[in-house]
């Protein structure tokens, strides 16, 4: 999801995010110091610190959301951090809600077509 | 005589007074309590009984100052505003002085959050102020705050307590003018340990006249150690301990320190002695009370005049 | 304004428990402004509380809705037509728009999912503190502006208590003494004056201590 400043993410955004079946949320910002609107990026770790406890508080878990700091240049240190953040949500499995749809969806396979009410959410 | 106590006996015979502290215990037994009236009993005017001091739940001030009287002591009864409400006050009040407690301090307090129990309810329903004008109109028209007649008034010396090193120092004699005005008899002080901002204070409050409305009772704690010195610099609000006095105290051994910290009391005592408008001495051993008929002897405040 | 703060989320899933059809009403006003109830909160509230129940194979419905205002009777009533059809209201305004909700419909369960805290003012962004106590009988003509109910932790009238230091009250550093403020705003106003006066005790009865209260204004009722 491409934003103009991470300023502009909300927290709503992420939590979307998660509704929607994401494990894990990783948000790039510039170097501290160096947003282009001052205090974005900020603004963004503050919220993302916000959303990170409710995520915690929820049950979805700690860490499942993180912010992350690059120049525009550093192609290669965004392939690191993406590495990193890929192997740290595997560990941590799949979201909480997603084991909850994977267990509805093994359910809804092993009954009989025939008895097949509606799809489930 | 406006209560007949023996501290208002002696302040208008001009001597010196002495009056000293003593903490009520933490709980029903009052054996230790007793224990520390010994120490104090012969050596002064009146003694204090705290109320619930730093909002600690202790023994009332009331029953200690009966526990007072019981053992021969003059005793002079502390009230909070922070926990009672006008009604409650004027009903200890009445109390009091229907069992011969003659002297009595009003106060602020100091706020709940210090104490263990954080959440109880804020009372101060009224001021220390308004307290002391409350209760001067008690004594001395016979009457209720609203108007009612009293069927007998109490009879106390009224007193408050002022602090010259608290903030702002510009509002400190004013706020002494308000409680005359209210109808203080006599004020105690916070613990002295700098003399020179003491002096300035006494200087302020004679340009005003109002040691001739008042009798001061300047405050003195002795030190019992330079950790305790640093702690009450440190932690104690509106406590002022300059650098010489923790120097000095600092500089003896830990076992000469109790010993410095005495005489460093006695010399403020025979300080405070010279200062016009000081009419006694209120001595703060907290803790210490073992110590006070040592100080009291040493200051040359022994025998207290018999009245 | 009325500043408020949000519950913790497992006191408000807790309360929750019992429910899976429920509103979430935020209001316009106050909550707003000390982002605690507008329409913002009322978003990021709905969608966290949908995670939780989900993650707990409990899923729950939502309908988010923003209220102008929950202390106006008008405002409450365009929920009438469809309240019946839920199990419970989550209100995020303050106390007096929970409890006017609970007045008007009387069958459906409201739940409080803020702490409302004072009256007050924002001081900079993200942070308010408290003015108000509304004690009924407003003295701040003769204390220079700066209440001395509210701002003196003990509500002293002839002030500072002896633990004042550098201006801040003995029970935090964060907290200004309410009297220091008196005699300062008083002083470049030039009416130290007014400090040296004896006030009378405080009339209780005209704040919440006589009683919950009421206004009526007889020109304005039909």
């Amino acid at each position: 999801m491409l934003v103009p400043c991470t300023g502009r993410v909300e927290e709503i955004m992420v939590l979307r995010a998660f509704e929607n079946g994401a494990d894990g949320v990783m948000v790039v910002g510039c170097l501290e110091g160096d947003c282009h609107f001052q205090v974005g990026n900020l603004r963004a770790r503050k919220r993302v610190e916000r959303v990170d406890k409710l995520l915690g508080a929820a049950g979805i878990g700690i860490g499942r959301v993180r912010m992350v700091n690059l120049s525009a240049g550093e192609g290669a240190k965004f392939v690191v951090h993406a590495t990193q953040m890929v192997e740290h949500i595997e560990k941590m499995g799949p979201s909480p809600i997603n084991q909850v749809r994977q267990g509805w969806e093994e359910k809804i396979d092993r009954i009989d077509p025939e008895q097949r009410v509606g799809e489930q959410a | 005589m406006k209560a007949g106590s023996n501290l208002e006996k002696i302040l208008t015979a001009g001597h010196f007074a002495v009056t000293a502290e003593c903490g009520p215990p933490r709980g029903a037994d009052p054996e230790e309590f007793q224990k520390k009236v010994v120490h104090v009993k012969g050596n002064v005017d009146a003694c204090n009984v705290t109320d619930n001091q730093t909002s600690v739940v202790r023994m009332s001030s009331l029953a200690g100052c009966l526990l007072l009287k019981q053992a021969g002591v003059e005793p002079l009864m502390q009230m909070v505003v922070r926990d009672r409400n006008r009604i409650a006050l004027q009903s200890d009040l009445l109390g009091a002085s229907a069992l011969g407690i003659r002297n009595l301090l009003c106060l602020s307090g100091d706020h709940q959050i210090f104490g263990d129990d954080p959440e109880a309810k804020n009372v101060y329903d009224i001021d220390s102020i308004q307290l002391v004008d409350l209760v001067r109109r008690m004594r001395d028209e016979g009457r209720f705050p609203s108007g009612k007649e009293l069927a007998g008034k109490p009879a106390v010396l009224i007193g408050c307590a002022v602090n010259p090193f608290a903030d702002p120092y510009e509002i400190r004699v004013p706020r002494l003018a308000l409680k005359v005005q209210a109808g203080a008899d006599f004020v105690q002080t916070q613990c002295i340990f700098n003399l020179k901002k003491f002096e300035q204070y006494m200087q302020d409050v004679r340009n005003r006249g109002l040691h001739e409305k008042v009798a001061v009772l300047a405050g003195v704690t002795p030190l019992k150690s330079a950790g305790m010195a640093k702690f009450m610099k440190k932690n104690v609000a509106g406590m002022d301990i300059p650098d010489e006095v923790i120097k000095r105290i600092s500089a003896a051994d830990k076992k000469d320190q109790p010993q410095v910290g005495i005489q460093m009391c006695i010399e403020t005592i025979e300080r405070l002695r010279g200062i016009e408008g000081v009419r006694g001495v209120h001595l703060m051993a907290i803790e210490w009370e073992q110590k006070v008929p040592e100080i009291v002897k040493s200051a040359g405040l022994v025998p207290r005049p018999e009245l | 304004m009325i500043i408020g703060n949000a519950k913790p989320l497992e006191q408000i899933i807790e309360m929750l428990d019992p429910f899976d059809r429920i509103i979430l009403a935020g209001c316009n006003g106050c909550v707003t402004v000390c982002r605690a109830g507008g329409q913002k909160e009322v978003e990021i509230l709905a969608s966290t509380l949908k995670l939780a129940r989900e993650a707990a194979s409990k899923p729950i419905e939502i309908r988010p809705e923003t209220l102008e205002r929950q202390c106006d009777p008008e405002y409450l009533e365009q929920m009438r037509p469809y309240i019946d059809g839920y199990q419970a209201v989550l209100s995020i305004a303050c106390g007096a728009g929970v409890q006017f909700l609970a007045e008007t419909f009387k069958k459906t369960p409201m739940l409080p999912g803020i702490n409302t805290n004072f009256i007050g003012v924002t001081e900079r962004q993200g942070e308010w503190s408290e003015r108000c106590q509304a004690c009924g009988e407003c003295v701040l003509h003769l204390t220079g502006g700066i209440c001395p109910v509210t701002r003196c932790s003990k509500s002293i009238f002839h002030g500072p208590c002896g633990g004042s230091v550098s201006g801040h009250c003995e029970i935090d550093r964060s907290v200004p003494c309410g009297w220091q403020l008196i005699i300062d705003r008083l002083n470049a106003l030039d009416r130290l004056d007014m400090y040296e006066k004896l006030r009378p005790m405080k009339r209780w009865r005209q704040s919440r201590d006589g009683g919950p209260r009421r206004i009526v204004r007889e020109d304005l009722t039909q």
